[in-house]
């Protein structure tokens, strides 16, 4: 194509209903009164609806680049677009029942609306700047729906994610332009020519501060100290956006800037880049499930689990480009590991009352609907067959060991026997029959913290917990489907 | 056919699982009723199409998948995966009638019981890798519930050392499968397009890597030592009706995939690796029998018997590998006998632990020290008891005989060594007669004062399995002609 900067606004129709989505929320939300905030409910709900079926029509097209090869429109970028909004509605869903008529119901939209959007352009990114600007977009509105919620957890956790984002901005831009000085160009295009006979030095230490940026979004070790935090203290809605939709943007960016540059792997760009993600893939696998082991609070298990989840994430992201599969199971498992973890929290966000690990006891007598999801989900977690991450761990482990790095797939292997058992002390009280006695739940709440609170649980949230399960199950039994459509090449 | 056979009792379970209104008389009769639909639809396959003597699989059923990762839904059965069939569908039903009394929760036991049903049958009919994995760990996990919600004693922490102890079995066996799957050109987790192929065919130490991952899967699962002490505790805090289908039909998954995948697809790496497998096998007889013999736990002694049963498989699949200086005859006799171990195994030891879950009903204990004389008070119990007992230490007139004779006259003539296996017979027969003398013979002292004898359900859950091992004592024939010719193919693949 010639250089007349290919705009073709109809390409990213949904990015645009995300955008026009977030500020129609904002906007409507601004000029209703409390008890009619439903509306901007509604307008977020249509905007999500809308991209996932514009994304969703737009997933068999050919793969190429728009804006003068800035962005990338390819299966990648579709099955990201799918994957964000479709989670991003869950999680509208599960939090409805906390938000509703809440002063900061329509922010929050706008917000979700605003950093999933941003998560999108990450993956779609196709030039070192859009993916800076689309990392800020993705950044800035985390840091107020961690803190939104007001208590001490929250403004510690919505700290320590700032200090450590715009540490990670920093290197992110500097790697950017380190890149951009010795390539030449920041476009990826650029990048795959410009880079090669480049010092390897500098390649190496640019590239390292991309990936740190990167990692910071999709909380993978060591940028991951913010995530545990920021899940127990954030609401379930922040937490459970946070730990499932920037990590969708971050690693397919990751996956597509590395295949973006010279050489087979470790070959012409002279940086041993396989290698260090799969040290880190390791590290974060190995790192989260060690801290998960002791937690008494699901929402931190979670946070840890997410982190070690990023480990198995990172696997076909350190073998980009050398095994066909490598991609589709990227994919794959992103879809699968975003409705499991949605589903979990969701579990969490039903039960507010219920704060460790111990206070799920006899909840299979009491709500076996939402027994069977938790477990659904957490099973999926583990990679019990025939789930959701069970088919993203297949495929993922199936791409590393076809490209050699067995050593990876081995620490995995383990990895997943040692999560278990975490998984597991969260699930062995769900089955235990409650203390003896009439009415078990109502002695034991009345324990936790006296007061006459709602204890049934939130109705949307169960919904979406069912809703998630449900979905994690057809996209294990339907993964050779899915698997199919995410198959493709990629645009630079 | 053979999909409905498998999934019909899933559907019946999410039926009892979301039914919550209904009484738990109903949920024990549907249970009662699925099992004996699917005794009569395997029986009627069975007649109408019982010896594959031709090569390839029947009532073959494939349909795609995932055929991104090359799996599809590939199911079939033949002489290797008829016996176990047949012998899960019987299993279950003996534990179908012996739960018609059962008072805790029976809707989700019915319930739990009819899934693990359809991961067992599943599991045998399988012809593709992943297919096979999904009803690998599905079981573990059936299982894993079966023991934590209705098991006694130190129930949680028994379930879960079995959960983790196999899961990482399991996950060794993935590794393993996936080493074949990038192996083969083209990618395929198909046995049959693998047998055909077998891919590491001289591959050396990749095909040794991978067999030591699918090996190091499999005996844990079987168990053979030193992969067995999740098993012990798993029995004794199971409930009866879990540890006869643990033993009865669980177990054999390990063997099976001997048979199934480790021997047809990896045959070059199999021969190199068929000593190692000799010798887990030698040491899992005399170890499981010389453990069984110390134990005054009557579940604990049957559960190390089955260490030393499964022993004799393990040492009749490795004798087949011995290629060198031994005939093809000899090496299939072994394989038969394995096979016929199996049946003979589940059968037998299913009943065993179906009595022993009677002592604890009745005294809440298995502790063979606070019996005694329950011949007297329990006349019924106390036949079915020594029937049981002496079909289990091998004497002639019961499957095990047959299963056992053929072992040793094919693993003899094949590697000579596996002789001293035999004392594993002796050891067992000395367990099972003290084990007798103990709980049967003499006064009445103890628990078994006033002990009730076995009641209808209990009886007819029992009797069968041993009529059944009777019968294919007397005419083994007809289990033989099936089995005999899945063996001699066997025995050709290894040996190519």
């Amino acid at each position: 194509m010639d250089a007349s900067m290919q705009k073709q606004p109809l390409e990213l129709l949904p990015e645009v209903c995300l955008l026009a989505g977030a500020l129609a929320t904002l906007l409507s939300g601004s000029f209703l009164p409390r008890q009619r905030q439903w509306v901007a409910r509604l307008v977020a709900v249509a905007a999500l609806l809308g991209a996932v079926v514009t994304a969703g029509l737009d997933l068999a097209g050919t793969a190429h680049t728009v804006y003068a090869q800035t962005y990338a429109v390819d299966v990648a970028t579709g099955a990201v677009r799918v994957v964000v909004a479709a989670a991003t509605l869950l999680v509208v869903g599960l939090g409805v029942d906390e938000l509703a008529g809440s002063h900061r119901e329509s922010e929050t939209y706008a917000l979700l609306l605003l950093s999933s959007l941003g998560a999108v352009v990450m993956a779609g990114a196709s030039d070192l700047l859009v993916l800076a600007v689309a990392y800020l977009l993705a950044s800035v509105p985390l840091y107020a729906l961690i803190g939104a919620s007001r208590t001490g957890l929250a403004a510690e956790a919505a700290v320590k994610a700032y200090l450590l984002g715009a540490l990670a901005n920093i290197l992110l831009l500097g790697g950017v332009a380190l890149l951009h000085a010795v390539a030449g160009s920041t476009s990826y295009a650029g990048l795959s020519t410009g880079l090669a006979g480049a010092p390897v030095a500098v390649v190496a230490v640019g590239l390292v501060g991309v990936l740190a940026g990167l990692l910071f979004k999709a909380g993978g070790a060591p940028l991951h100290f913010w995530v545990p935090d920021a899940a127990q203290g954030a609401d379930p809605v922040a937490a459970a956006f946070l730990t499932t939709v920037p990590k969708a943007g971050a690693l397919v960016a990751a996956y597509r800037l590395l295949d973006a540059l010279p050489g087979d792997g470790a070959g012409g760009s002279g940086v041993d880049w396989p290698l260090l993600v799969a040290v880190l893939a390791a590290l974060s696998a190995t790192l989260g499930n060690l801290a998960a082991f002791r937690q008494e609070d699901p929402l931190r298990l979670l946070g840890w689990s997410t982190v070690s989840q990023v480990g198995y994430l990172l696997l076909p992201v350190a073998v980009a480009g050398r095994s066909e599969v490598a991609l589709p199971s990227l994919l794959l498992y992103l879809a699968g590991y975003a409705v499991t973890n949605l589903g979990a929290f969701a579990v969490v966000a039903a039960l507010p009352h219920r704060r460790t690990l111990a206070s799920y006891r006899g909840l299979a007598r009491e709500r076996p609907a939402l027994a069977a999801a938790l477990t659904v989900c957490l099973l999926s977690l583990v990679g019990t067959p025939p789930t959701a991450v069970f088919a993203g761990k297949l495929t993922t482990f199936t791409a590393a060991w076809d490209a050699g790095t067995v050593w990876l797939v081995v620490v995995a292997a383990l990895n997943t026997v040692a999560s278990l058992f975490y998984y597991l002390r969260w699930l062995v009280p769900a089955y235990r029959t409650g203390p003896a006695g009439g009415h078990p739940d109502a002695d034991q709440d009345q324990d936790q913290d006296g007061g006459p609170g709602d204890r049934r649980p939130r109705p949307y949230a169960v919904a979406a917990a069912c809703a998630a399960a449900t979905a994690v199950l057809l996209l294990g039994v339907g993964a050779g489907v899915v698997d199919a459509l995410v198959d493709g090449p990629l645009a630079r | 056919m053979l999909s409905l056979v498998v999934f019909l009792p899933l559907a019946v379970a999410v039926v009892l699982a979301v039914a919550r209104r209904l009484p738990d008389a109903a949920a024990r009769w549907t249970w009662l009723v699925l099992s004996a639909v699917e005794v009569v639809l395997v029986a009627a396959m069975w007649l109408r199409d019982p010896a594959p003597a031709a090569s390839g699989l029947r009532f073959e059923e494939r349909a795609r998948w995932m055929p991104g990762v090359g799996s599809s839904y590939h199911v079939g059965l033949d002489g290797l995966s008829w016996p176990l069939l047949a012998l899960t569908v019987v299993v279950f039903a003996a534990c179908s009638v012996h739960s018609l009394t059962a008072r805790e929760r029976p809707r989700q036991q019915a319930a739990l019981f009819c899934f693990l049903q359809t991961t067992c049958l599943g599991l045998f009919a399988a012809q593709d890798l992943i297919l096979f994995f999904v009803f690998f760990d599905l079981s573990i996990v059936g299982m894993y519930f079966v023991i934590s919600g209705w098991g006694h004693g130190d129930a949680g922490r028994s379930a879960v050392k079995f959960f983790l102890y196999t899961f990482l079995g399991s996950l060794a066996l993935l590794l393993g499968f996936i080493g074949l799957y990038l192996a083969a050109d083209p990618h395929t987790f198909d046995m049959v397009e693998l047998t055909r192929a077998a891919p590491l065919e001289g591959g050396g130490a990749a095909g040794a890597a991978v067999l030591g991952a699918i090996l190091l899967g499999l005996a844990v699962k079987t168990p053979t030592v030193p992969f067995h002490t999740w098993l012990p505790p798993a029995h004794t805090d199971a409930p009866a009706i879990g540890s006869a289908v643990l033993a009865g039909v669980l177990l054999k998954m390990g063997t099976y995939g001997f048979v199934r995948i480790a021997m047809p697809i990896l045959p070059d790496a199999w021969r190199d690796w068929a000593w190692v497998v000799v010798a887990v096998g030698i040491v899992s007889v005399l170890y499981g029998a010389l453990v069984a013999l110390a134990q005054t736990d009557l579940k604990r002694m049957v559960a190390y018997t089955s260490v030393n049963h499964m022993g004799y498989v393990v040492l009749a699949v490795g004798a087949a590998g011995v290629v060198t200086g031994s005939a093809e005859q000899a090496r299939q006799v072994a394989l038969v006998g394995a096979v016929v171990q199996m049946v003979s195994h589940g059968l037998i030891t299913a009943a065993l632990f179906l009595l022993a879950g009677v002592l604890h009903d009745r005294a809440g204990t298995y502790d063979l020290a606070r019996f005694g004389g329950l011949a007297r008070p329990a006349p019924r119990y106390a036949a079915l008891f020594a029937v049981a007992a002496f079909a289990s230490l091998g004497l002639p007139g019961f499957s095990g005989f047959i299963a056992e004779f053929q072992v040793f006259t094919g693993s003899i003539a094949t590697a000579p060594v596996t002789a001293v296996a035999l004392l594993g017979i002796l050891v067992t027969a000395a367990l099972f007669l003290r084990a007798i003398q103990r709980l049967l013979t003499g006064e009445a002292t103890g628990h078994s004062l006033g002990f009730g004898d076995l009641r209808v359900t209990e009886l007819w859950s029992v009797a069968p399995l041993l009529l059944l091992s009777l019968l294919i004592g007397v005419f083994p024939a007809p289990l033989l002609e099936v089995v005999e010719p899945a063996a001699a193919r066997l025995a050709d693949l290894v040996g190519r």
